[in-house]
């Protein structure tokens, strides 16, 4: 969906005159405006949010809870090998699919924003569509192809290219990587297509006059000033990525389970509330720490370029 | 200082200061505009005149100072209810409207009938000629044509006053020229005040009863555009509009007849007095305009002459340009001669002779230092 | 139009068309398989059927999740709609301490694991001893939806004019009928559009609905239960091919609306002085 709107009269004159001020003022009518908004988001989503982190440093017994500060959860979360497993698949996950779709959806993005012509709209629209529908269904749609009897193996066969179906394509990390990178595919592409749309086209024409081929141009021009929408893509990939739950139940079997399945069960049968707090805190601040790492290295990278 | 008229002005605008925070956009203006007659206000961009404009309109409130419009305090009245119309840089087109429902929107509270309503939008685009592109939306209009919808919009309401914000700024030197003409001969049709807010000094020479020139947030000057033109009142007015050759002098005296200043080149000079006291042996800027200055051919003489060498030449299709350097002046002279006699044949170097009339010369105050931030 | 990147000439259109095949197939494989004349999702195919839709029709647990589900979306396409244009408003319009921040909030879902959302949700509404219900599962979702139907809301607003409600109130409106005669009109597509945006998003969304309904299971609830059993698939594959062709139709409505409304009213660069 086009978010790309990229339309910015410039201001060339002394300070832009405010807005009328003959009403109330303009901070306290624009505060009354937003805040419905804002006292929903607060409440549904910040206030939430801190209540996990409290539960966090709490326990359970049953169903009682004991408001008694204590880090044993944490250390659970950090310290048993079970977690530090599912966590440490998660994050190693998370980044491979980023990375990946990151990686393949960057020259969609520059087909579309360079050779996109009169209609760029178009092809995103065209692209993104699939991402909109049901993501239960699309995993789905992944099972079925990466079966036993799914339709690749059975496709193989009957095309006589294999005689015994491949076990390995499902359930397994590599078709939780797989279904995954395949989600987020399109939605990686909008964030760096703003960026490239931003970029004025006679920097490259200048780069070419002062000497570059056209490679060149693209690395020491383009790369750098897309850097921005390929950080917001690795950024809209990865986090949601590492909480990620119905892929990892359907198509990872015993190999790929992630961390949202641990977390999940602490809600239900498991009825450790603080426990599922704090393995979520965790996954938050780690996933966090990657990406910002992530980003850092990427940033250097791009600069030894020049 | 604004002219006191006989009857009350339409407009009078009283020491209105316009800060935004420590920002100084307006400086103790006070100017009076006349009912009937086409306004202009002058100036480069961030002078302050389009926050002028909005004052009036209301948009913008002064900080202190009044607006009065027809007799009424205007200040904490909001725009809708002023008697104002204004035609915006952007022309503002209703997109979700056709041109005949955008000018009737205004129409729409006076709950005149729909009879009525008809028959005044009707004339309304019959007198900007758009008659025939009522059911066009916005984006089935060329600028000119919006412009136009604007102006019948906002003169279907009979306001007292209209102000136009750089109407014509976004329109190529054509179609400019083709409305400078038609806004000028709606005016004097409609008969109201119209107030022009223009950075462009031919068209406000062209179109105006009167200019206000402003810098830095204050009135430089207000006259008729002959008078501005021939004799600005500072040097930031008389480099604004049109060419200007500035020459430095010493007052040795005054007479009955004027101001006396010894010039470098140009002998003594009789000027007009000034507003300001004038001390004797004070320094004095004087000004005289390019086209003042005559080419003398042959064994033409002149009562008053100098000669001096061809430094540069511009040519300019009905017009050459020439800068012409003089012994004793520091900066060389700028003269604009029609073709006809030849201008444009001398090169480089020639050598020349000109003429000058003493009485073409302006004495050019100093403009006030401009302090933006309070 | 077109500078610099032409080295990729033969081969990014090449690359493009595996890309769309990647997207696409996947997806293109329900509707194949949900008319197919077997129980069982495996090449070669077995045949044309219809049975499987036919099938839904009678099954009374599913019509009754279409139901919950149509209720739910529609609710949380109006409240966050109406969320949204007031901040969407408030943003572009209005300068306030603490509007960066504000709109970072709102934005927030976006960059947040869905589980830590629903997780947090579900202990605040038990803790406050709410019953899980569709109505959590509206609130639930319409967090989720805000920012996107905020990015929609946002670009209508700032994509037009502001001297368009100035020369309203210059020519005589009250604000509140400016409101009503020009910012309405002319953001309606903006607003059409977030309603569609979401309404799709909702139909289509597990999650927070997996743990915030109670007894009353929505569409991809319903769906998830009956994953588990094989034979149930094909009319899996029925329901959500239906799924599928309704979100594409809804969003490609929201598109064309969208973009018939840029062509109109977008304003084309003006040069202030």
């Amino acid at each position: 969906m086009a978010i790309a709107a990229s339309h910015a009269p410039a201001e060339l004159a002394p300070p832009e005159p405010p807005r009328p001020r003959w009403s109330a003022s303009e901070e306290a009518s624009g505060l009354a405006l937003i805040s419905p908004t804002l006292l929903y988001a607060i409440s549904l989503l910040a206030l939430p949010i801190l209540i996990v982190f409290a539960y966090s440093f709490w326990s359970q017994d049953y169903l009682t809870i004991d408001r008694a500060l204590t880090l044993q959860n944490y250390r659970t979360a950090l310290f048993e090998p079970m977690y530090q497993d599912l966590l440490g698949r998660s994050l190693v996950i998370s980044l491979v699919v980023s990375i990946v779709t990151v990686v393949i959806s960057y020259p969609i993005a520059c087909f579309i924003s360079f050779h996109g012509g009169r209609h760029k709209n178009l092809w995103l629209f065209l692209i993104t569509v699939p991402c909109w529908t049901s993501y239960l269904l699309r995993v789905m749609s992944w099972k079925v192809i990466l079966g036993y009897q799914g339709v690749l193996n059975t496709g193989l066969m009957s095309a006589g290219v294999t005689d015994q179906p491949i076990a390995s394509l499902l359930y397994n990390s590599n078709a939780v990587v797989i279904t995954l990178v395949h989600s987020w595919a399109a939605f990686a592409i909008l964030p760096i297509f703003v960026s490239l749309e931003k970029i004025d086209r006679s920097l490259i024409e200048a780069a070419h006059d002062l000497g570059d081929t056209k490679l060149m141009s693209f690395l020491r021009v383009v790369l750098p000033l897309s850097l921005p929408g390929v950080i917001s893509a690795l950024l809209i990939v990865m986090i949601p990525t590492v909480g990620d739950y119905v892929t990892p139940k359907l198509v990872g079997g015993k190999d790929g389970v992630m961390i949202a399945t641990a977390i999940q069960a602490q809600f239900g049968k498991g009825a450790n509330w603080p426990l599922g707090a704090a393995l979520s805190v965790t996954t938050m601040v780690v996933v966090s720490t990657m990406a910002g790492l992530t980003v850092l290295a990427l940033k250097l990278v791009v600069r030894r370029i020049r | 200082m604004p002219e006191t008229p006989m009857i009350a002005p339409m407009i009078a605008i009283d020491r209105v200061n316009k800060f935004y925070g420590i920002y100084k956009a307006l400086s103790d203006v006070s100017l009076d505009i006349v009912a009937g007659e086409f306004f202009s206000l002058l100036g480069p961009s961030g002078c302050g005149k389009t926050t002028l404009l909005r004052s009036i309109a209301g948009f913008d409130s002064p900080s202190s100072g009044d607006i009065r419009i027809d007799g009424q305090s205007a200040i904490g009245v909001p725009p809708n209810l002023r008697p104002t119309n204004m035609v915006f840089q952007s022309y503002a087109i209703f997109p979700h409207l056709n041109v005949e429902e955008n000018v009737a929107y205004g129409l729409k509270r006076l709950k005149l009938g729909a009879d009525e309503e008809r028959r005044r939008v009707g004339a309304a685009l019959d007198q900007v000629r758009l008659g025939h592109l009522g059911k066009r939306r916005g984006h089935e209009l060329s600028g000119g044509q919006r412009q136009r919808v604007a102006l019948a919009r906002a003169l279907v309401l009979r306001p007292k006053v209209l102000l136009l914000d750089e109407p014509l700024s976004a329109l190529d030197k054509k179609l400019r020229e083709e409305m400078q003409v038609e806004l000028r001969s709606l005016q004097k049709a409609v008969g109201i005040t119209f107030v022009l807010v223009t950075h462009d000094q031919y068209e406000a020479l062209a179109l105006s009863d009167r200019i206000a020139v402003m810098f830095g947030g204050r009135i430089a000057q207000v006259a008729t555009p002959k008078e501005i033109y021939q004799r600005p009142r500072t040097k930031l007015v008389a480099d604004f509009l049109g060419g200007m050759n500035f020459l430095s002098g010493r007052t040795i005296g005054q007479t009955g007849a004027g101001l006396t200043v010894e010039t470098e080149k140009f002998g003594t000079l009789t000027l007009a007095m000034p507003e300001e006291r004038i001390e004797v042996g004070a320094r004095a800027t004087l000004g005289i305009r390019p086209e003042r200055l005559r080419l003398l051919w042959d064994d033409e003489r002149a009562p008053h002459e100098l000669t001096g060498k061809v430094v540069d030449r511009a040519y300019f299709g009905e017009t050459t340009h020439l800068s012409v350097g003089v012994e004793g002046l520091e900066k060389p002279l700028s003269m604009i001669e029609t073709n006809t006699y030849g201008a444009d044949d001398l090169p480089v170097g020639a050598d020349i002779r000109l003429a000058y009339d003493p009485d073409a010369f302006v004495l050019l105050a100093d403009d006030p230092p401009v302090e933006r931030v309070q | 139009m077109t500078s610099g990147n032409l080295r990729k000439s033969r081969l990014l259109p090449g690359y493009v068309g595996l890309y769309f095949l990647f997207l696409y197939l996947p997806i293109l494989l329900l509707p194949v398989f949900s008319f197919n004349n077997a129980a069982t999702t495996t090449f070669p195919l077995a045949g044309f059927t219809t049975r499987w839709y036919v099938s839904l029709w009678a099954n009374r647990e599913m019509l009754t999740a279409a139901v919950n589900s149509l209720v739910v979306g529609l609710c949380v396409s109006v409240l966050s709609t109406l969320l949204g244009i007031c901040a969407a408003r408030a943003i572009t319009r209005y300068r306030f301490r603490g509007r960066r921040a504000a709109n970072g909030l709102i934005m927030a879902p976006l960059f947040l694991p869905e589980i830590i959302v629903a997780v947090s949700l579900l202990m605040v509404v038990l803790a406050a001893g709410m019953e899980l219900s569709l109505a959590t599962v509206i609130l639930g979702q319409t967090v989720f939806c805000l920012p996107y139907c905020m990015s929609v809301l946002t670009a209508g607003f700032e994509g037009f004019d502001r001297s368009l409600e100035e020369a309203s109130l210059d020519l005589g409106e009250t604000a509140f009928g400016t409101f009503r005669r020009v910012t309405l009109p002319v953001v309606a597509p903006a607003i059409l559009s977030s309603l569609l945006v979401a309404f799709t998003i909702s139909l289509d969304e597990f999650i927070l609905a997996f743990f915030l309904s109670g007894t009353e299971p929505t569409l991809p609830v319903y769906i998830w239960g009956q994953l588990r059993f094989a034979a149930k698939l094909p009319g899996v594959l029925a329901l959500g091919t239906i799924m599928l062709v309704l979100s594409i139709l809804l969003l490609t409505i929201a598109e064309t609306v969208r973009r018939r409304a840029e062509r109109r009213y977008a304003t084309r660069g003006h040069a202030h002085a």
